[in-house]
């Protein structure tokens, strides 16, 4: 059971900015502009990331709903997200998204990890000034999700089935905040 | 030197959120929302919050930023200090113990947080909207001391650089300034 009273039944995130919609909306906007407007990263290479830091923070409901949103957009590759949860250094990605995930892996840990030869390594690559802003700036707003997701003890479904709606929902729909009940 | 191009004049989290408008405007929303918005946590409270966090993830520009902020607000320098020291020896009520507390361990992993320390604030008569708002804000400061850090902006070392900031963010807030930051330019 969550920490504080929300409503019942509903997972995760979705349930905290129903109890709190002023602090949902520009929560919602924030992913919606991160992982979908924008970038030069696509979509399903920006769920790869925000995937890859849920899982280093243990965030079950983050990790699993974003790894459903990835294999969504990935269509046919969708094998690539257990990959990239399994291991990045093997996963079956261009070096440049290596670079990038090595990145937000460190992030993950603390922003003082991502040394000079990391974004050196990332530019070798091919990434701009954007792609890293971008990586970073996803990886520090999922260490925000991870542990407001946890920390307050929300709703985590544990029926793999409630993850790919939710991942049909997020590939077409983006990220829309839920209206109260 | 920042890993990535931003505008010179503007140390920390501030060229970076220059750096792409569009990202930074629900993140300064949110932030003018949370520690300035309507309340039963003071903006002093609020602003101890993001100073135990930042230190905890030993992000020195955010620190000095919200320590001289909470120094602004509170009229004096200890308590921010003590925060920062120790949180149950600090010159805090019990309940800003049991949040600050919330607060260090949400910082540490949204899972460390425990039900015992839960129970202790709302014995001590927190609100669910209080510990929401408490995680929440430790949660956001997660962001930003990597944002920050991540990127490698450049940290000023003059106390005179915070107590300008502090000024900024206590009287004007959070949200971008109406005519940018072209006036800081030396």
């Amino acid at each position: 059971m969550a920490h504080i009273k929300v409503p019942e039944g509903v997972p995760g995130i979705r349930s905290l900015v129903m109890f709190r919609p002023e602090t949902g909306k520009p929560l919602y906007e924030l992913a919606q502009i991160l992982l979908r407007d924008e970038s030069p990263l696509s979509p399903a290479e920006r769920e790869l990331i925000a995937t890859h830091v849920s899982s280093r923070n243990e965030c079950m409901f983050c990790m699993s709903s974003h790894a459903a949103a990835a294999r969504e957009l990935l269509g046919d590759q969708k094998e690539v997200v257990d990959c990239v949860i399994k291991d990045v250094n093997t996963a079956p990605v261009s070096p440049k998204m290596k670079a990038l995930l090595n990145i937000a892996g460190k992030v993950q840990v603390n922003g003082k990890q991502v040394k000079p030869e990391d974004i050196e390594e990332a530019r070798q690559h091919g990434a701009h000034d954007r792609d890293i802003h971008d990586t970073v700036l996803i990886a520090a707003t999922f260490s925000l999700f991870n542990r407001y997701v946890d920390g307050l003890a929300s709703f985590t479904p544990t029926d793999p089935k409630a993850y790919e709606e939710m991942g049909k929902r997020m590939s077409s729909m983006g990220y829309v905040l839920p209206q109260p009940a | 030197m920042a890993y990535i191009k931003v505008e010179e004049h503007l140390p920390g989290i501030t060229g970076l959120l220059e750096y792409r408008k569009d990202s930074a405007e629900p993140i300064r929303d949110l932030t003018q929302f949370l520690l300035r918005g309507p309340n039963s946590l003071t903006e002093g409270e609020r602003e101890l919050i993001a100073t135990v966090v930042s230190h905890h993830n030993a992000c020195t520009f955010c620190t000095s930023a919200h320590t001289a902020a909470a120094d602004l607000l509170l009229g004096e320098s200890t308590t921010a200090a003590c925060v920062k020291a120790d949180i149950e020896t600090a010159p805090v009520s019990e309940k800003m113990k049991a949040l600050l507390t919330i607060a260090r361990q949400t910082q540490q992993s949204g899972k460390a947080v425990t039900t015992e320390s839960i129970a202790r604030a709302k014995n001590a008569g927190a609100t669910d909207v209080e510990i929401h708002d408490t995680v929440l804000i430790a949660a956001l400061f997660c962001l930003y001391n990597r944002y920050v850090d991540g990127l490698s902006t450049f940290t000023p070392t003059d106390p005179g650089f915070y107590k300008g900031l502090a000024d900024r963010i206590v009287h004007h807030g959070y949200t971008r300034l109406p005519n940018g930051y072209d006036h800081l330019k030396k």
